[in-house]
């Protein structure tokens, strides 16, 4: 996470540098957003469209996009950030409202989707989304299957009973570097409220992932898809679409691993990754063509196919391949959808509490 | 250093007087410009730091309430001073969290000087007694490997360290051990690590003091009848003294603010204070408690700086 990230920002400090030379007549967009997360004939489509240059870069944390939109000047003109944490940055200042006008392919977008995005961005003014997706269990069947006597995994218990964790302790368990995902995933096994502040929940919460720390081989929030693919681990606690493209890798490897996901039954996060411009993006106007080409239906459609997450466009579930759309781990059926569970962002307060027991768990001190 | 300022000073004796004078003006500018960099590399965001560092964190861009601004006049400013506050210093107190990895960053980073100065001291004097023919190419082989990334250096390690990577397949495929060995995500692996990245910063100050000793001496002793290990004591190591002092701190300095190592090698226990500042920094969003555990860790630092600048006036001072 942390090492990519410094690539990440050296490149794009080079990158604010040649872009910031560029000719006035030149239409240009800057582009940041998550790692492997489009297909890239979707930007050269873009640019011979409409003759704007795209210039893409990447991150792979919600931390390290917050950092450099609240440092201000960051000289991008199109950010994807989750809804969880725009919901703060809104709050910071750092985002300008949208132009409906010049987005006419909003129409298109879901409304089951857009519903629930209000929660962070109330009526949708300042973002469209780009995917979401749900925070669930990842496996090596094989391997789960002998330690555990099925490959079937439908709930939470796998994860957080003690004694069933120990059984997959030897094949390897990660689980995302996240406290906003896993914490919450605590408390509504717990049976208590994921959205609770209320520090005596955060405690049980504590309790209850110290319980399995033991079987825990590492907090990470990237790795964990290479090492599903390659058959390094057997459990990761991770984001639905990084499961599947391990799961896809596995395929391509041949070496006979093969990837499950499960939605656990107790209920899963949902989370939505959410397209904005920055207040002082240098090129609104481009980047709103863009965040409207980005909502025609083959275009997203296109690119979930690739990515292997669902998007909230309804128009485009028509494009979207048959196999991806019938998945219910990617498309939740309704009765999943019910279970599924959105997070609010912590007041300062509280994300100092959670910090700091997510510092407590993943260090055990 | 001292050979190069050896090297010139003759000729500048020999040339007319105005160039003399030229040459006067450069060698002042030539000071100049390492104090412009301190200042502006160093002292400039140190002061930046330290202001953040007496804020409050804020929902705004930047994340913090401003401090000392100029923006309401002078007597803003001054007014300014009576309000400071070092809540975000007497937090850090609070918690045994940030003491905590003070010390295992402290103890870390020690425990690697010690073994990178294990390893480089043979490298080094094998270098120094090596024919002087063979010397540059041994320096260039210790100076070789910053040619590629450090990132990528240290991902290598993971390739090699990993359950099912290249030691544990050769140690299996030998017999030599029935079970992989568990060394990635380990204190192990990040020794490894820092005793790997770190190496030529010890080499190097080693092998420049190794190399100027006088061998003679050693002969000498030997033919006093002094044994060769009694005779290494006895000279050798105290004369590359200076060296050694030079090279552990070079080691150990940069070592205690480790970041990439510890989260690439390292487990997720491990505590060390470049991840609680990145922690501070990043996953809170609080600028001011991570510059005070920024301004603490200099602190922290500026100790063995100190000491390492007082040992190598010394040792010029004998040099001389």
């Amino acid at each position: 996470m942390i090492r990519k990230a410094l690539l990440l920002s050296a490149t794009s400090a080079l990158l604010t540098l040649f872009t910031a030379g560029g000719h006035a007549d030149d239409r240009v967009v800057n582009v940041y957003n998550w790692s492997d997360y489009i297909d890239s004939s979707i930007i050269d489509d873009f640019t011979k469209k409409t003759g704007i240059k795209v210039v893409y870069d990447t991150f792979d944390s919600n931390e390290i996009l917050e950092t450099k939109l609240l440092a201000g000047g960051s000289g991008y003109d199109v950010v994807v950030p989750s809804a969880n944490f725009l919901a703060r940055q809104i709050q910071a200042g750092v985002f300008q409202k949208l132009d409906k006008s010049k987005l006419p392919n909003i129409s298109n977008m879901w409304d089951v989707v857009s519903e629930r995005t209000a929660k962070y961005d109330p009526s949708n003014e300042y973002s469209v989304n780009y995917m979401w997706g749900t925070v669930g269990l990842g496996y090596n069947m094989k391997k789960v299957q002998a330690a555990l006597g099925t490959d079937k995994i439908d709930s939470w218990d796998v994860f957080f009973n003690p004694e069933s964790l120990a059984k997959l302790k030897d094949c390897g368990v990660y689980v995302l570097d996240s406290p906003a995902d896993i914490i919450p995933a605590a408390l509504k096994y717990l049976g208590l409220d994921p959205n609770s502040t209320s520090p005596d929940d955060i405690a049980k919460a504590q309790e209850a992932l110290l319980k399995v720390r033991p079987y825990i081989r590492k907090f990470h929030s990237s790795e964990y898809i290479n090492a599903l693919a390659n058959g390094d681990i057997c459990l990761a606690v991770g984001w639905s679409g990084d499961v599947f493209q391990a799961r896809n890798r596995a395929e391509e490897a041949k070496q006979g691993v093969e990837i499950g996901y499960s939605v656990p039954k107790e209920g899963a996060q949902m989370w939505f990754d959410q397209m904005a411009i920055p207040a002082d993006a240098p090129h609104a106007a481009e980047a709103h063509e863009f965040i409207n080409y980005m909502m025609t239906p083959e275009v997203i459609a296109k690119s979930s196919n690739y990515v292997l997450y669902a998007n909230g466009n309804k128009a485009s579930q028509q494009f979207v391949d048959k196999a991806l759309l019938e998945d219910t781990a990617v498309y939740p059926d309704e009765e999943t959808t019910k279970k599924l569970y959105t997070v609010q962002p912590y007041d300062p307060k509280t994300q100092r509490i959670i910090t700091r027991t997510w510092t407590k768990i993943v260090t055990g001190q | 250093m001292t050979d190069i300022a050896a090297a010139v000073s003759p000729s500048a004796e020999t040339t007319a007087l105005p160039s003399r004078l030229a040459q006067g003006f450069i060698s002042r500018l030539v000071i100049i410009i390492p104090y412009l960099w301190l200042l502006f590399f160093f002292l400039v965001p140190f002061i930046i730091v330290f202001k953040i560092s007496l804020s409050q964190t804020a929902i705004s861009m930047p994340p913090y309430t401003p401090v000392l601004d100029f923006a309401d006049g002078i007597s803003g400013f001054l007014a300014g001073f009576r309000e400071l506050n070092f809540d975000n210093y007497t937090w850090l107190t609070q918690d045994a969290l940030y003491f905590n990895a003070y010390v295992t960053s402290v103890i870390i980073a020690g425990i690697s000087t010690v073994l990178t100065l294990i390893v480089g001291y043979p490298i080094a004097y094998g270098m120094a007694r090596a024919p002087a023919s063979v010397r540059p190419t041994l320096l260039m082989l210790v100076i070789l490997p910053f040619w590629t990334s450090f990132l990528i250096r240290v991902y290598a390690w993971i390739g090699i360290l990993k359950p099912e990577g290249l030691l544990n397949q050769v140690l299996l495929a030998t017999g030599i051990i029935s079970q992989p060995l568990i060394i990635l995500n380990t204190y192990t692996a990040i020794f490894i690590g820092i005793v790997y990245s770190y190496l030529p910063f010890m080499v190097l100050p080693l092998y420049s003091s190794l190399e100027k000793m006088d061998y003679s001496l050693i002969e000498a002793a030997k033919d006093l009848g002094c044994p060769p290990t009694s005779a290494f004591w006895k000279i050798t190591f105290p004369l590359s003294l200076p060296g050694v002092i030079a090279g552990c701190l070079l080691v150990f300095i940069p070592a205690v603010g480790e970041f990439v190592i510890p989260d690439l090698l390292g487990g997720s226990q491990t505590l060390m204070i470049g991840k609680t500042l990145w922690n501070e920094f990043f996953a809170n969003r609080d600028w001011p408690v991570s510059s005070a555990v920024a301004v603490i860790l200099l602190l922290l630092l500026i100790v063995p700086i100190m000491f390492f600048q007082r040992a190598q006036a010394r040792a010029q001072e004998q040099d001389k």
